[in-house]
């Protein structure tokens, strides 16, 4: 089962509080996201190890019902 | 060998090596397609490991790099990132300058 655009940020959200987290449904069909996720967490933390705190906010679900997420990370401006 | 050991040997024994889906004349999968476009454009010489073809590296690649997806690249020993970081890299000059530093374009 793929996964709802809210469950993801959900998740997201609870590893990471202060994130601001945009989702966009690529092609509409609830499979293929794109995340773009801001937060003061990753100040400072290299790109693959931004990436990972998103992995890890999703609990091992990447690369399996979610299988494809572009992810992009930032710190707040 | 073990997965682990292979894995290791591929990534020290090549400057540049992307683990992907297909290989990069026919990619499987649109990221790893994505990053094999990002490769031919720095004009990189790399040499690029099929996961379809070998479902220990497969596995194993993920295990490896503590990273859940495929594709990932391997630049002198060091593990750069899936498509997604190639691209941010790619769009910030981040792996021209990297490609200059280490002498890692095609030659002739």
């Amino acid at each position: 089962m793929p996964m709802a655009a809210e469950d993801i940020e959900g998740m997201i959200k609870a590893a990471l509080p202060d994130a601001v987290v945009e989702i966009t449904d690529l092609r509409g069909d609830g499979d293929h996201y794109a995340a773009r996720v801001v937060s003061e967490t990753f100040r400072g933390m290299p790109r693959v190890k931004q990436h990972q705190a998103v992995y890890n906010a999703l609990g091992g679900r990447m690369g399996g019902v979610l299988h494809a997420l572009q992810l992009t990370t930032a710190v707040p401006e | 060998m073990s997965a682990h050991e292979r894995i290791d040997e591929l990534v020290k024994n090549n400057d540049v090596v992307l683990f992907m889906k297909g290989s990069p004349l026919f990619p499987q999968c649109g990221f790893s397609s994505r990053a094999v476009a990002i490769l031919d454009h720095l004009n990189v010489e790399y040499a690029s490991v099929d996961v379809l073809q070998d479902m220990e590296i497969r596995q194993g690649i993920k295990d490896y790099s503590d990273w859940p997806t495929i594709p990932q690249l391997y630049v002198k020993g060091e593990f750069l990132g899936g498509s997604d970081i190639m691209m941010e890299m790619y769009e910030a000059g981040e792996l021209q300058e990297l490609v200059e530093q280490h002498g890692l374009a095609k030659t002739g």
